[in-house]
């Protein structure tokens, strides 16, 4: 394959490594076949693996992540795509009442390794109902683990581990990437769930970033870097299990402490993140934590207006000025 | 309501006497299981809640008796006589009720989520209506996977009125799937009589056709007709004919719940419910078989001997181990969010 691919491409690849080596994994989901998904991230894989492991849906949500379930409960390893992230309400009791909940109800008598794939986040103009970054609603249910990666590599490498994974994984696949370039992995890349990378190694402030906000916190630091600001970009990759231990390491070097993220500001997944650290690392800490997220309104339309609302490299570029000049 | 069940005097053959006998036992061992967890919840054993089956039995044992050990059921909060048709102990589910460490889900489930995997019983499920989807995704398991196993969702009347359970019979429709959805329509909706809130007679079957599915009403407090209707579906689906509904006709002896007298039934309605026990249904069979009296007699007193052990093993049994608050939320048996 070519050394450098899209992060659209990178679904792809993914998902037919992993449908290679184990022909148990199966896909489901909307537009998924032969029509290859609407944002192409399953393009092949119907020439490939034929319509017996890659199945079109009707737009049923709950049939779609329902059945993934009972499959995973007996033998099988399901994808489910669900098209927008926003559309995982129309089966959220899959995801808050069943699916992370049934392992342990049972007393551990049934396991559930499926992978619930989804679009998530904003940028792209689609209006309040297809660009919701809904992250932190994952990550307010105890039983399900959550990844969302911010390049092509990662894809690929999480979408193993998620795959493989014994356990329920949301794979959030951010929307505004899809056209973002990398690297192309090696046979056998896989990433652990629950390691965070450090993106980009700096001794004055760290920035925890996931998704789409780890190239604005990137393009923030390169801006600072001109400016003599060393930023330290951490990509937390997961957020359960949530890699507090590089982020506290982190902030025992830098003593500053700022979280991007695109979900809302009220109940974001920053929260989580900066309760942890002043509880354990309030002595590290020579500032307060800042979080930048997205402001708690639903996402506008214009380009323009929701430029204000969420995250850009302009507002995470002052904020972290300003940070640093606490 | 209308759409009544044919009557039973047609189907008698194919059951032998010694059979129907067992199955009489299963049922009296299920009806007494109910009872002690209706006392033992007056006597603070049991906490929390209940939705006691007692009058469902039949459609329990009937359907179990038509399945194979492989197959899959998915079942609702009203959901002990589907564990123990399935295998589950009277002592492991009375244990699990009463928080005990020897209950089915070790007392992390409690009445509304009994399960007995080993058994192919998947689960018990407390939203109303999300198991039939699970049901049809074990089902496409069974397809994928190359077996003849069908899976099972028993549900209520009141689910039929869910978005769950109209995209699980499509899908289950048009992918063809080898499931079947079991209705046990007991005339409430908890409180609310199910034809007061449905657009339908029979609130499974008639929808059936909408997804082009074949349908059944049948008489669910005959356990012969139950599993002759089942064996019919679980040969359908399994020669890849696709899933069926079956509407099983049939009525609570306790309320919805622990907190309900079901002072809204009316009483010549609960009357004639009554005099349709299953339990009695079958005693006639039996009696139409030649079966003694004694003999039927003599199972029931097995049953209640079975129910007597249950309830002194499980009031005997430890609590639950502290520490399995803490495990089993992820598949390694832990339960650590962060690294």
């Amino acid at each position: 394959m070519a050394d450098v691919i899209t992060y659209r491409e990178a679904v792809a690849e993914g998902l037919a490594r992993e449908m290679r080596r184990d022909p148990t994994v199966v896909c489901l989901g909307e537009d998924i076949g032969a029509a290859g998904g609407v944002f192409k991230t399953t393009a092949g894989l119907h020439a490939e693996f034929g319509s017996q492991r890659i199945w079109d849906t009707p737009i049923s949500e709950q049939a779609i992540v329902g059945a993934a379930m009972g499959a995973a409960m007996t033998g099988i390893r399901p994808v489910a795509e669900i098209m927008f992230s926003d559309f995982l309400a129309c089966c959220w009791d899959y995801l808050a009442n069943e699916i992370p909940k049934i392992r342990y109800m049972t007393g551990g008598q049934v396991t559930v390794p499926l992978v619930v794939r989804t679009a998530n986040g904003g940028g792209l103009g689609f209006g309040a109902q297809h660009s919701q970054a809904v992250e932190n609603w994952a990550l307010a249910v105890p039983g399900l683990k959550i990844a969302a990666p911010s390049n092509p590599a990662d894809v690929i490498g999480l979408l193993a581990s998620a795959i493989r994974s014994d356990d329920p994984v949301v794979f959030f696949e951010h929307k505004g990437l899809f056209a973002s370039k990398g690297q192309a992995p090696p046979d056998g890349h896989v990433v652990e769930l629950g390691r965070a990378a450090v993106a980009r190694p700096g001794s004055d402030v760290t920035v925890v970033a996931l998704a789409a906000t780890v190239p604005l916190a990137l393009a923030a630091a390169d801006r600072l870097a001109a400016e003599g600001v060393a930023v330290e970009v951490i990509d937390l990759r997961c957020l359960v299990p949530l890699d507090m231990a590089t982020v506290l390491e982190s902030v025992g070097r830098t003593s500053r402490l700022m979280i991007v993220e695109e979900n809302p500001y009220q109940g974001g997944w920053g929260g989580t993140v900066a309760s942890i650290v002043a509880d354990e690392g309030f002595e590290l800490l020579d500032a307060p934590v800042r979080r930048v997220a997205a402001a708690c309104v639903p996402l506008p339309f214009a380009d323009v207006l929701e430029e204000l609302v969420i995250p850009t490299a302009d507002s995470v570029t002052a904020a972290i000025r300003k940070l640093v000049g606490y | 309501m209308t759409g009544e069940a044919g009557t039973t005097a047609d189907v008698t053959a194919g059951i032998s006497a010694d059979r129907l006998l067992e199955l009489l036992e299963q049922m009296a061992v299920i009806r007494g299981t109910e009872q002690a967890a209706h006392d033992l919840f007056l006597r603070g054993l049991v906490k929390g809640t209940t939705h006691l089956a007692a009058g469902h039995e039949a459609v329990a044992v009937g359907a179990s008796a038509a399945l194979r050990p492989g197959d899959y059921v998915f079942a609702t909060y009203r959901g002990h006589h589907h564990a123990m048709a399935r295998g589950a102990s009277p002592t492991e589910c009375l244990a699990e009720l009463m928080s005990k460490a020897t209950g089915v889900c070790h007392a992390k489930g409690g009445s509304m989520h009994l399960t007995k995997a080993s058994a192919g019983m998947m689960g018990s499920y407390a939203i109303v209506g999300a198991h039939l989807p699970m049901a049809v995704g074990a089902a496409w398991s069974a397809r994928l996977r190359g077996t003849d196993q069908v899976a099972v969702a028993f549900f209520g009347d009141g689910a039929t009125n869910i978005g769950a359970f109209h995209e699980a019979l499509n899908l289950a429709s048009v992918w063809s799937l080898p499931v079947l959805f079991i209705c046990e329509n007991n005339l409430y909706m908890e409180y609310t009589p199910i034809g007061s809130v449905t657009a339908a007679d029979n609130p499974a079957a008639d929808r059936a056709a909408g997804y082009r599915l074949p349908a059944e009403v049948i008489d669910g407090n005959d356990v012969v007709v139950v599993g002759e209707a089942v064996a019919r579906a679980a040969a359908r689906a399994r020669a890849g004919d696709g899933p069926t509904v079956l509407e099983a006709q049939t009525y609570r002896h306790f309320g919805h719940s622990r907190t309900d007298p079901a002072k809204y039934r009316p009483a010549e309605e609960v009357e004639r419910w009554l005099a349709r026990d299953p339990l009695d249904v079958a005693s006639r069979r039996l009696a139409g078989l030649g079966v003694p009296d004694a003999a039927v007699a003599a199972a029931r007193e097995r049953a209640g001997r079975i129910v007597a052990d249950a309830v002194a093993d499980a009031i005997a049994a430890p609590g639950p181990d502290p520490a399995s608050a803490f495990s089993d939320v992820w598949a390694d048996g832990g339960a650590a969010w962060r690294t």
